[in-house]
């Protein structure tokens, strides 16, 4: 009833081209917006904001970070941690040695970094597809990771390869709580996704899409295969390193290599197939689904009074089986099955 | 969207609604892992602790306050450890102590602590130098920190050879897991090794570590008098396994106490009879043990599935920690208040004052179960002994009558060093909290 778009007309070609064409989706996101910068600070419990929404809005933008890379270009990664890492890692040093460097900044310079190791990384993707370029790519998980336990210079000479992040202060504003730190990291992803939904609304998103429904395709047509690969390896590793250096900042506060393994950059991987591969929506759906699912077992397990061996074993069937059961039911991810009841209200109540 | 505004309803609330006071029980979090690749440690560290828990419960508490805890399943993972971290430092009135046996969610925890007033015990792992209680006054690297156990280690193998002076020209492998913990003993290791001589050879195994056949092949060419083993997990059997295969005599491994463990020699059938591991509790049965199995597993309280493992390294363990824990509620208590609750800072100055001597562990029933441990603020891990115990086959036995300490001299001035440097990274000034 109330999501008709009955009487919206489009007279321009900037409304016609709006990432939200329908104006109750505008209202929607707008309030949702107000709801996450206004009310949700001011709500919700420390526990809320610094164990749930953090590491939900990080590993969105990580997952965004991912499937601009395998969702839009088609490239298959397995390195998303290894580029988390570089981001933390660099930005880390980056604060390190030069005093007086903005965060924000350096957080940049970690995403930039990151950039760089993408594109080196990125070079087999001219030669080889699929499966192979996974492998591939699961090269940087390991060197990555590898290189940051070998060379002492890039953790400060800790003994134990153990780095602290550094306190965020930006303008003389020290983010030191939970809502101070929630609202940083509200304010870069919401930049950053707005950034990924239009760059994929643009020329470069749509030749990243047709290098992955045909690159020879693409080539013949006039796309420069190169050019378009590395440069999806370079945006997607500089989204992946920014939301690295978000999650040893704002997240954990201090971080080894390890923390970024071979593990996180699996559950990334399955945040997009869960969430919907090639969707930006689905990067925080999947999200969602692998942060805060887990969690709320947990809690609904503890709640009936199981044995925490029971639970938590409990916890990991319930799991598996619901990601089972999502893929049968909606192989295209959570965003499909979103996009799916969107075109229902749009019919409803007369469907045909 | 009913349903889904539902679940979330359920959420808030569970996350919100359940911080009611109960001021008569002492209120422990423990953030612990039962499932996942570590899963074997943790169920027999937690089981101890909830074990004797239990048992201090039966009794009537501390003094008349009962213990009361919370499990967070973490599968030793960093980021859900936080998040369990986070969920249980609110409930039942606050936690009054933390202990996630990881050193990855310790130091994702690290920071927090101070500014929540939790104090957190990391017993035989994390960082050394937290020992200093001013730089880390809500830390506490309980009875023996990877430093003075890296020290003992040496300081046994010198006996071993007749004397620290005949260390010199020998070749000491340290084959490590290449991680954080791997790398904590490094400092020590090779400060020792240009003190008395002895070559010190650095071999790293990639995390998980189950397969070791070039470093073993490494070992065998450059044929050291010793092996230092400091693996963790599955890292451990293979290598025990693999010096079999390779022929190399499993007498010349000394394992670290997290590869000492029933848990990493049973699996590997006869290759382990001979190897000899670090361990802070003295193997054998007390009667503190007796009670646990009459008390709990008798009438089918215990904690743990299967009640062949009461009195194994991993459950000792835990038994150890909640020992020296509930000691500190009693210290704390005789200051604050009998037959009171304590609050986290409170906690905190019972775990900077405890003196568990002893005659104290013979009135517990745990006599020569674990050194004695008498912390303060300079030192906030008490004791820094350990023994070294073998395996025959079926059990570990100790081979050092007595508690081995190493060169604390030396370990304590890498301590200040290393606390002063994160001293000033954290623009922390180093005092004591009366």
């Amino acid at each position: 009833m109330l999501y008709r778009e009955a009487g919206q007309f489009k007279t321009s070609y900037q409304a016609d081209g709006q990432i939200f064409p329908i104006m109750q989706d505008r209202i929607a996101l707008l309030a949702l917006l107000a709801v996450a910068i206004v009310f949700v600070p001011l709500l919700a419990s420390p526990y809320v904001l610094s164990a749930i929404l953090i590491p939900f809005l990080i590993f969105s933008l990580a997952a965004i970070g991912l499937n601009i890379l395998t969702g839009y270009a088609g490239q298959l990664s397995l390195g998303t941690a290894a580029f988390m890492a570089v981001g933390a890692f660099a930005s880390y040093n980056f604060i390190l040695r030069i005093p007086g460097l903005p965060v924000l900044v350096a957080f940049i310079l970690g995403g930039l970094s990151a950039a760089l190791v993408g594109i080196a990384f990125g070079l087999p993707s001219l030669r080889i597809r699929g499966f192979y370029l996974a492998a591939a790519t699961l090269a940087t998980q390991f060197f990555v990771v590898w290189c940051l336990t070998k060379i002492p210079y890039l953790t400060n000479y800790s003994t134990s390869g153990v780095i602290t992040a550094q306190p965020i202060v930006i303008l003389g504003y020290n983010f030191d709580t939970p809502d101070r730190k929630y609202l940083l990291v509200l304010a870069v992803v919401a930049v950053m996704a707005l950034l990924a939904k239009n760059m994929i609304r643009s020329n470069v998103g749509r030749s990243w899409m047709a290098v992955r429904d045909m690159d020879v395709a693409a080539e013949v047509i006039g796309f420069r295969l190169m050019r378009t690969k590395l440069l999806a390896f370079a945006v997607s590793s500089f989204y992946c390193g920014v939301a690295g250096a978000l999650y040893a900042y704002a997240y954990l506060g201090t971080v080894e290599p390890e923390a970024y393994n071979l593990d996180l950059s699996f559950r990334i991987l399955f945040m997009i197939i869960i969430g919907g591969v090639g969707s930006v929506l689905g990067s925080f759906l999947g999200a969602a689904f692998i942060v805060l699912l887990p969690v709320l077992l947990n809690v609904v397990a503890h709640s009936l009074a199981l044995p925490t061996s029971v639970a938590s074993n409990l916890e990991l069937m319930v799991f598996g089986a619901l990601i089972i059961f999502f893929l049968i039911v909606e192989p295209h991810g959570l965003a499909r099955l979103w996009q799916i009841g969107k075109e229902k209200l749009r019919l409803w109540p007369f469907p045909h | 969207m009913k349903r889904f505004a539902s679940i979330i309803a359920v959420v808030l609330l569970a996350a919100s609604g359940a911080a009611i006071a109960q001021p008569a029980e002492q209120y422990i979090a423990l953030p612990s892992y039962r499932v996942g690749p570590y899963a074997a440690g943790g169920s027999g560290f937690y089981g101890g602790i909830i074990d004797y828990f239990n048992l201090v419960n039966l009794s009537g508490g501390v003094n008349g306050v009962k213990i009361s805890w919370e499990e967070c399943e973490t599968e030793y993972n960093p980021s859900r450890g936080v998040e369990c971290y986070e969920r249980l430092k609110t409930k039942n009135g606050g936690a009054t102590l933390v202990e996630p046996l990881s050193t990855g969610v310790a130091y994702g925890i690290l920071d927090r602590l101070a500014v929540d007033k939790i104090p957190m015990t990391m017993i035989g792992y994390g960082r050394s130098d937290a020992a200093n209680g001013k730089v880390f006054p809500y830390v506490f690297p309980l009875i023996t920190s990877y430093w003075n156990q890296a020290a003992a280690m040496i300081k046994y193998l010198g006996d071993k050879e007749g004397g620290m002076a005949k260390l010199k020209g020998k070749k000491i492998v340290h084959l490590y897991h290449d991680s954080a913990f791997g790398k904590e003993p490094l400092p020590v290791l090779e400060a020792l090794s240009k003190q008395y001589g002895f070559e010190l050879i650095k071999i790293p195994v990639t995390p998980p570590g189950s397969e070791q056949q070039s470093q073993w092949l490494q070992i065998r060419q450059a044929k050291p008098d010793h092996v230092i083993l400091w693996g963790w997990g599955s890292m451990n059997a293979v290598a025990i396994k693999t010096a079999q295969r390779n022929g190399f005599p499993r007498e010349k491994i000394l394992g670290v106490w997290w590869a000492g463990s029933e848990e990493d020699t049973v699996p590997t059938g006869d290759a382990a009879k001979g190897y000899s591991a670090m361990t802070f509790n003295t193997p054998g049965n007390y009667p503190v043990m007796d009670e646990i199995r009459k008390k709990l597993y008798d009438a089918g309280k215990g904690n743990m599935a299967d009640s062949t493992r009461i009195g194994s390294v991993y459950h000792m363990r835990g038994v150890s920690a909640a020992i020296l824990w509930v000691e500190a509620m009693r210290t704390a208590q005789e200051k604050f208040g009998k037959g009171k609750r304590i609050t986290g800072e409170q906690m905190r100055w019972g775990l900077e004052n405890l003196n568990v001597d002893e005659a104290r562990q013979k009135s517990i029933g745990a006599f020569g179960m674990l050194p004695v441990v008498k912390t303060s603020c300079d030192d906030h891990e008490g004791s820094g002994a350990v023994k070294v115990q073998q395996w025959d086959g079926k059990k570990w036995n100790a081979i050092t009558p007595n508690w081995i300490v190493g060169d604390k001299a030396l370990t304590r001035k890498l301590l200040e060093e290393s606390s002063a440097a994160y001293a000033a990274e954290k623009k922390i000034t180093p005092a004591c909290i009366k």
